[in-house]
């Protein structure tokens, strides 16, 4: 399984449920940027499915004829929010997204937008909420939006603009505050996979496809901060 | 061709060699000469960096220049500033990282030097630091300009660490090697491949140059 780093935690959940549910398969996952996923699958890299963080990278992998069409499939909407640590002394409550453009603040992280989509959500938000001029200077990018939750967590930057799914995972939920981003100021973060028309074992890849768009998993997604599609 | 990541490169790959060249000289002369037992202690320290993982270097750099650290508390009290996402961050990084590849030369070059010409020196009256200077320096200079080549080259090829520590911001901590692998995550492939082509035409000249410069050195 090839997973976008927004999934980090919450997969890791719901392959254990996964696996509870059919004892006879065992799936190994790697997270990463998805748009280094999708590099790596258009030179067939040995995956059987991919969880992208974003729509647009499996639908062109079935444009390049690396999978059927229908074996593509919307899983999960991202949500983002702005994460502070709780040593920080900003309110967010009050600030909201004004909180990166307060003086305290040296750095803010955000995935790069270049390839994360998290990073596009991010600097999307932050253009259409109006503070972006402000605080492009200060902005570092995370390789990938792992990495970008990681610069905050760690204290390295002040303010974080990221996945509302890694704010809850038991590493940081108790460690900061967030501020929900609202969804209409930025493009909805649609989330798709697909599965591999190289995939060695397609039964499986489709059981744990079904498991996560219809079964078990999509309660799972939602605990871990993301909406469901066509919820 | 990103070419502010080209001088971003260039400027950390010379200040890199300028601080190691002034803080390896003396490192590497001691331990060429002194006796003291401790001494492979140091050596290994030094060597260290030859085999952990880039990631390793840039974990703890990053821990220890962080808000939540004793020297990161220091830094920010004293230069208002922090380290991480900084060029003098990644600079922190390259330096320790680089340190066995200017130092390990230089020692080894410090240690073919014939002590009897040392040693005459010094019965001629002149005094240690001057005979390091105009007897030792001249004598391992091959070794020196070798340590200093591996050292540049080596920064031009960095990634790891600059990847954990730098937060690729233009013009301050995004180097030649994280454009590339920016472009190449951004299905970019034309412009990685111009960059790429560029450090390789680039590296490929410095070196050529510098064992040129060897050859007439050596054989003076």
């Amino acid at each position: 399984v090839a997973a976008a780093a927004d999934l980090q935690f919450a997969l890791d959940e719901v392959i254990r449920a996964f696996e509870k549910e059919h004892p006879d398969i065992r799936a190994k996952v790697t997270y990463g940027a998805s748009g280094n996923f999708f590099a790596q699958l258009s030179n067939k890299a040995p995956f059987d499915i991919f969880f992208s963080a974003d729509a647009g990278y499996p639908r062109k992998l079935v444009e390049e004829g690396l999978a059927d069409k229908d074996a593509e499939f919307p899983y999960a909407v991202g949500q983002i929010v702005v994460w502070v640590p709780n040593s920080s002394k900003l309110d967010l409550d009050k600030l909201g997204i004004k909180a990166v453009t307060d003086p305290s603040v040296h750095k803010v992280a955000i995935a790069n937008p270049r390839h994360a989509p998290y990073g596009r959500a991010a600097e999307a938000a932050l253009k259409k909420l109006g503070v972006y001029e402000q605080v492009k200077d200060r902005l570092v990018l995370g390789e990938n939006i792992a990495q970008a939750a990681q610069f905050v967590e760690s204290g390295a930057a002040d303010v974080g603009v990221i996945a509302r799914s890694l704010t809850l995972a038991p590493a940081m939920r108790d460690k900061g505050r967030s501020w929900l981003v609202p969804a209409d100021a930025y493009p909805p973060l649609k989330q798709a996979g697909v599965v591999l028309s190289w995939a060695k074992d397609r039964e499986a890849a489709n059981a744990l496809r079904t498991f996560v768009t219809a079964g078990k998993g999509r309660s799972i997604l939602k605990e871990h901060g993301f909406q469901l599609p066509g919820e | 061709v990103d070419w502010i990541a080209l001088q971003v490169t260039l400027k950390l790959a010379v200040c890199t060699t300028s601080i190691l060249f002034v803080l390896g000289l003396p490192l590497a002369y001691w331990l060429a000469v002194a006796r003291w037992r401790g001494k492979l202690l140091v050596e290994a320290v030094v060597a260290l960096p030859l085999v952990l993982p880039p990631t390793v270097l840039g974990f703890y750099v990053l821990a220890a220049t962080g808000p939540y650290s004793f020297l990161g508390r220091g830094y920010e009290s004293l230069t208002g500033g922090r380290l991480p996402f900084t060029f003098p961050g990644i600079l922190l990084g390259s330096v320790l990282f680089n340190l066995p590849f200017a130092v390990r030369p230089f020692a080894s070059a410090f240690a073919a030097v014939d002590r009897r010409l040392v040693e005459a020196s010094w019965c001629l009256g002149v005094s240690r630091s001057v005979t390091f200077l105009r007897v030792v320096v001249p004598l391992s200079w091959p070794g020196l300009l070798t340590g200093l080549v591996l050292t540049f080259a080596h920064t031009v090829g960095e990634f790891g660490v600059v990847l954990m520590v730098g937060g690729n911001i233009r013009g301050v901590t995004r180097t030649l090697s994280v454009a590339i692998y920016d472009d190449m995550q951004a299905l970019d492939y034309e412009a990685a491949g111009q960059t790429a082509a560029v450090l390789v035409a680039l590296s490929f000249a410095a070196l050529c140059l510098t064992y040129a410069l060897q050859r007439r050195v050596s054989s003076l």
